[in-house]
């Protein structure tokens, strides 16, 4: 698969959030053995380094050669094909659309996210039986809802494509640059949602009510305890989210992309991701597509490790 | 400042359980008011009511001559101090004692000025920059006392502020919290379960048992004249012996032991004696049974039975006790209450008989 490459870095996200310090830190585990700790991990280490690591390493070498489509031999050419992408007209307009569509999925994912589960939480503090019914919707929805968001912004039967064009507005998802890259977005954000509103709800039921009482004798209005205690005390599930979404967006979104632009005539938006799959799969330029996932793994990697260093350091671990 | 005044106030959770009936109570400017009582028995609920975070099914609230009852807890004019002191754990120490201040548009210099005076008075002066979570429990309890201080309100409200802190701290805090408040002159309502702390601490008591008010009066007068059973046994440490007794002609009858002239026709009736208000007498009074000794150092508990009855004696340490004991105790320190309701009765035991040390 092709994002494989990048996958490492999103699990050191996760790794990195999982291994926050916690209020009560987890005894240490002694081994009297230094080979048993080992032992425990390998069955992880080699899945690692069968799925992630070797595809790695296979995609960096093979973006300094120039393959026969029909696997006859390969010709090394240095970094013509890293020249060739970044040369490339078209490959920088999708550089620009993948951006644009990486900043706008995530903010409207985690910013919408954010907003139902502050709503749901104020509703729902308190009473089991309700959170529970509302979690599990969103807990089931995920997966169906991509392909649900798809037929919605069919040309012949999408209620979204019938409902603008009662106002006028004719919706070719498909074939419309414009009316595409909007459908990519919304379907991207709207099956993000529930994924951020299940993380930002059970961070809000994470602040003490105590803490929440304090601020309610302290500060009479509620943006401002909203802003200077809640969000605060969110920011560290808000940034693992900022995280997740960006490779999100990057990655994951290429389902959706491809259901959507499949079999659609050219001139649709697509994202990085899905360049390097149509050149490499359908292009048969093996080394063009390897050097272009190169790119975006450097710039991945590049973009997390600014997220770490910038912004993970204002963030307060309770 | 300001006075406290609570009318006819009630409330009833959705369901039906009524968690506080029908309590009225004036609490006077710079008062320190405790609502003890055991858990359940609606102290806290009634003091989130005052605080606003609970809602006021019936009656009102009035702090400082304005009724509160429809106020968000913000304009109330009150600052709490919590059990877990509910600190902001992303802000430093000054920010928690500022924050509050600064919501209510309080001129950055004078907001200076209060924290540096709290600190102060709470000597947390080197922790200003630190965050709660690098303060130890008692560091983190005067921040929250620091908290409260700097906003200069009305009243303060304590809920149980000193459970989570170890035995000795508590102590400790329990002057300290004492001397703020009357060096402040703030009115206070302190909720907690420790009858100890709130003997130590309250202008008044206002003991609670189901929602309503059991008594309310100074500290001594409860410990010296109960209303009720429930008061006698809540405070005080050991509790108060309650023991089946009779009154029957003129007299006062516990294990067939002439206790003194009482008035009043034949009934059964609830004695109550304090461990300490109990002596030994050579001979006669009455006779206990010994069960356990519990050696406290200073002076011991005795426990044992009066016709299988259990009793409690506090006597100083020292010689060996035989196996049965006679003991007597003042009349005045013979506590009459009814046995079904576990009222005071108004009667009083006069001396007559040898059981009287």
């Amino acid at each position: 698969m092709t994002a494989s490459p990048l996958v490492p870095a999103r699990l050191a996200a996760v790794r990195r959030w999982m291994a926050r310090p916690a209020a009560h830190p987890a005894k240490l585990a002694q081994f009297d053995r230094p080979l048993a700790p080992w032992l425990f991990v390998a069955p992880q280490l080699l899945i690692v380094a069968i799925f992630f690591y070797w595809p790695s390493v296979q995609a960096v070498t093979s973006s300094f050669y120039l393959e026969d489509p029909f696997g006859f031999g390969a010709a090394f050419v240095g970094l013509d094909n890293y020249r060739d992408a970044l040369a490339s007209n078209e490959y920088r307009h999708i550089a620009g659309f993948t951006a644009l569509f990486a900043a706008t999925v995530t903010a409207l994912s985690l910013g919408l996210g954010l907003l139902l589960a502050v709503k749901a939480d104020a509703v729902m503090r308190g009473s089991g039986a309700y959170k529970t019914a509302l979690i599990s919707v969103y807990a089931i929805a995920p997966p169906v809802v991509g392909l649900i968001g798809m037929m919605m912004f069919d040309m012949h039967i999408g209620p979204f494509t019938q409902a603008a064009a009662l106002f006028g507005w004719d919706m070719r998802v498909g074939i419309d640059y414009q009316d595409t890259a909007l459908a990519l977005i919304t379907v991207a954000v709207w099956k993000q949602i529930p994924y951020n509103f299940i993380f930002f709800l059970s961070g809000l039921q994470a602040v003490p009510s105590s803490v929440r009482e304090a601020a309610l004798i302290d500060a009479r209005s509620g943006w401002r305890r909203f802003r200077d205690v809640t969000l605060p005390l969110l920011a560290p599930t808000g940034f693992f989210l900022l995280v997740i979404n960006i490779t999100y967006a990057l990655f994951d979104t290429f389902g959706i992309i491809d259901v959507m632009v499949k079999d659609k005539p050219a001139n649709n938006p697509i994202t990085l991701v899905y360049k390097v799959y149509l050149d490499g799969f359908k292009g048969n330029d093996i080394g063009g597509s390897s050097a272009q996932s190169v790119i975006l793994m450097v710039v991945v990697a590049a973009l997390t490790v600014a997220q770490f260093r910038l912004i993970e350091r204002r963030v307060h671990y309770g | 400042m300001a006075e406290i005044l609570l009318e006819h106030v009630g409330k009833t959770y959705a369901g039906g359980t009524q968690a506080v009936r029908d309590v009225s109570l004036s609490v006077a400017d710079g008062e320190f008011i405790v609502l003890v009582g055991p858990s359940g028995c609606g102290k806290s609920t009634l003091l989130r009511m005052v605080a606003g975070l609970e809602d006021i099914t019936t009656g009102t609230v009035t702090i400082g001559g304005r009724v509160v009852n429809r106020l968000e807890p913000a304009e109330r004019d009150i600052a709490m101090v919590f059990q877990n002191y509910a600190l902001y754990p992303h802000m430093t120490v000054r920010e928690n004692m500022s924050w509050g201040l600064k919501n209510r548009r309080i001129p950055k210099d004078e907001i200076a000025a209060r924290v540096e005076e709290a600190a102060r008075m709470l000597e947390l002066h080197p922790y200003l920059d630190r965050k709660p979570r690098a303060l130890s429990g008692g560091q983190r309890q005067r921040v929250a006392m620091g908290r409260a201080i700097v906003r200069q309100p009305a009243a303060f409200l304590f809920d149980e502020p000193l459970s989570n802190l170890d035995a000795k701290l508590r102590v400790t805090m329990r002057g300290e919290i004492r001397k703020l408040q009357k060096r402040l002159g703030t009115t206070a309502l302190y909720v907690t379960h420790d009858q100890l702390e709130a003997m130590t601490l309250a202008d008044r008591l206002v003991v609670l048992n189901g929602g309503k008010i059991e008594q309310v009066g100074r500290p001594l007068d409860v410990y010296h004249r109960p209303a009720s059973t429930f008061v006698a046994a809540f405070i005080g440490a050991p509790a108060m012996n309650l023991l089946d007794a009779r009154i029957e002609a003129g007299h006062l009858w516990l294990a067939g032991v002439d206790l003194g002239r009482v008035e009043g026709e034949a009934r059964a009736v609830t004695l109550g004696i304090r461990a300490e208000d109990l002596q030994l007498l050579p001979t006669g009074g009455l006779p206990l049974r010994i069960d356990v000794i519990e050696e406290l150092g200073a002076g011991r508990v005795v426990h044992g039975f009066v016709d299988d009855q259990p009793l409690c004696v506090s006597l100083p340490s020292g010689a060996e006790l035989p196996a049965q004991l006679h003991l007597g105790a003042a009349p005045e320190a013979l506590h009459l209450f009814d046995a079904i309701t576990g009222k005071r009765l108004p009667q009083s035991v006069h001396s007559s008989a040898k059981v009287h040390a």
